[in-house]
């Protein structure tokens, strides 16, 4: 439903979709070029200049071929993976048995658990490296997955409260009635009806994860180095086009994944 | 429904037995071990003493404290403050436009907007800050355009050198935490009573005048979610600054970074990390109130 603005407002309506339209193009217009550039034909890796040389597969020939580049790509994935497959499951399980029992003090519990979603991330950085030094924990995978899950987990939590905020108790008593365990009926009732909710913070969880660097700077070491952490550290010696190739190929990852959830959500 | 609300304390409201509290116990240890111990290990680590190559003192010391009362590290804080207001400011005036304009579009087209917004910022922010070298870069797009408009000799004397100055960190600031000011507001607008706006037009408010005592208090929890999620972030940021600026403007963060890097003062760290967990706490106090509701309802 369209509610139009106030009359005499005839300004606003010229200079809002304009407004927003110059907006959309502030925000496109950095990666359309990151896109163009990765096909360049610059005699120089790390020539950033605009100028156009003709167009060219080498960056991502030349992508393929560096090993630390595709080990820190692979990390990204592996990493980003393991986060979201244990924040599913912390999260799905904090929201439910939060919504099925009281627990004392749940509220204090809320508060705790969403902490780690607005705190400054470079704070949480460095102290999760405080506590992985003074519990003797050496720096790796395991202590980057522990970092992303922490900051993870709520954004799924959220996501399936949000959901069963709504959820007709019914479904679940006429499950138990049937003769059903409670967790064959949390399996095969609760779970169902959550999937929405649990695919979407799922997604976003995987985002966080590829993207996240702050964190990860103080937790990592140099096997488990990824992808924003290179970026970062190759930046100091000078960007390289084979850079603006593998982020060409995440860009277009990420819009065919927004695009067939679209679809799977307008066929429903 | 008035039944369903009577039928659910029945099942719903119900005290764990051992198995809930069994599923349940992995959840608070989670949190007991990574989210509490290491900010109880951080205000602990703050108090020691730092002696160089990343070792430290366990005596107890306020030293650390005092040291961030020192001119160059107010100067960082107020530096810092002063970028992450900024930042916020301009997000908020770019933004709330555009929330406007996407919360009162046609339901059918609200969904797609968003997601026009939202798209660019699922691409590593790092990679979208590099992007803005070619446009800024002294050979870049940007003069390249001035120069073929021929305005670089006759309104600009030559061409701009943007990148590695103070407008550079503004505009790579702004670019990552508009979408995070945008998404909050547009919740707002979306819940709004067209009818509040019409009834203060009917009452011959004038569009300032019913923008100022009516749109923007119904809107504030949004904008106020929007700031939080802006300022919080920016104010510790240290690698957008760091690249935009070529290393020559420091904020916190950067401190922060350096000093838990091999050979820091970790206790001192420590310390300004409190001191930030400190303003952080401030922000959230002076903001939360009003925009609680709406961080819970995303």
């Amino acid at each position: 439903m369209a509610h139009p603005l106030p009359s005499g407002n005839s300004l606003a309506r010229l200079f809002l979709p304009a407004w927003t339209i110059a907006v959309l193009v502030f925000l496109y217009l950095p990666i359309i070029l990151l896109v163009v550039y990765s096909f360049n034909n610059v005699p120089n890796n790390m020539d950033l200049s605009a100028h156009w040389h003709g167009f060219t597969l080498r960056w991502y020939r030349a992508m393929w071929a560096d090993r630390l580049l595709m080990q820190s790509v692979r990390n990204t994935l592996i990493i980003a993976s393991a986060v979201t497959v244990v924040s599913i499951v912390l999260g799905t399980g904090a929201a439910w048995l939060m919504h099925r029992f009281v627990f004392p003090a749940a509220g204090g519990l809320q508060t705790l658990i969403l902490l780690p979603m607005i705190i400054p991330e470079i704070i949480m950085g460095v102290s999760l490296m405080l506590l992985f030094r003074a519990i003797g924990l050496n720096r790796g995978y395991l202590t980057v997955i522990i970092a992303h899950v922490t900051f993870c987990f709520p954004f799924v939590m959220a996501a399936v409260q949000a959901r069963l905020a709504g959820i007709d108790p019914s479904l679940e008593e006429a499950a138990l009635d049937l003769g059903a365990t409670p967790i064959r009926a949390f399996f095969s009732v609760i779970v169902p009806y959550l999937m929405p909710a649990i695919v979407a913070g799922g997604l976003l969880t995987f985002t966080l994860s590829i993207d996240e660097f702050m964190v990860t700077y103080f937790t990592y070491d140099a096997r488990s180095m990824t992808l924003p952490i290179l970026i970062y550290s190759e930046a100091r010696t000078g960007l390289k086009l084979t850079l603006n190739a593998v982020s060409t190929l995440f860009i277009a990852g990420t819009v065919i994944l927004v695009l067939a959830m679209e679809l799977l959500r307008s066929r429903r | 429904m008035p039944q369903a609300v009577a039928i659910q304390p029945a099942l719903n409201v119900r005290r764990p037995g051992w198995r809930g509290w069994g599923l349940f116990a992995p959840m608070v240890a989670w949190l007991a071990l990574f989210v509490v111990a290491p900010t109880a290990i951080l205000l602990v680590y703050s108090f020691f003493t730092g002696e160089g190559i990343g070792e430290v003192d366990t005596h107890f010391t306020l030293e650390n404290y005092r040291r961030i009362f020192k001119p160059v590290y107010l100067d960082l804080f107020w530096r810092s403050i002063v970028y992450a207001g900024a930042t916020t400011i301009l997000c908020a005036m770019i933004g709330y436009p555009v929330a406007w304009y996407i919360g009162r579009a046609p339901a059918s087209r609200r969904g797609k907007l968003l997601m026009l917004v939202m798209i660019p910022f699922m691409t590593s922010f790092l990679i979208r800050t590099y992007a803005w070298f070619t446009i800024l870069h002294e050979h870049g797009l940007l003069n390249g355009f001035l120069e073929s408009a021929h305005l670089i000799p006759t309104v600009f004397s030559h061409p701009l050198n943007i990148l590695y100055t103070p407008t550079a960190v503004m505009i790579a600031l702004v670019y990552t935490y508009l979408p995070f000011m945008i998404l909050p507001i547009y919740t707002s607008v979306e819940k709004l009573d067209p009818s509040l706006i019409e009834a203060a037009a009917d009452l011959g408010a004038g569009p300032t005048r019913s923008f100022f005592r009516v749109i923007l208090p119904l809107t504030w929890p949004g904008a106020a979610a929007g700031i939080l999620m802006v300022f919080v972030p920016a104010i510790a940021m240290f690698a957008v600054t760091k690249i935009m600026s070529g290393g020559h403007i420091r904020l916190i963060g950067d401190e922060i970074q350096e000093q838990f890097e091999g050979g820091g003062d970790l206790p001192f760290g420590s310390a300004l990390g409190m001191a930030l967990l400190i303003l952080f706490l401030v922000t959230y106090w002076i903001s939360a109130g009003r925009s609680a509701k709406v961080l819970r309802g995303t």
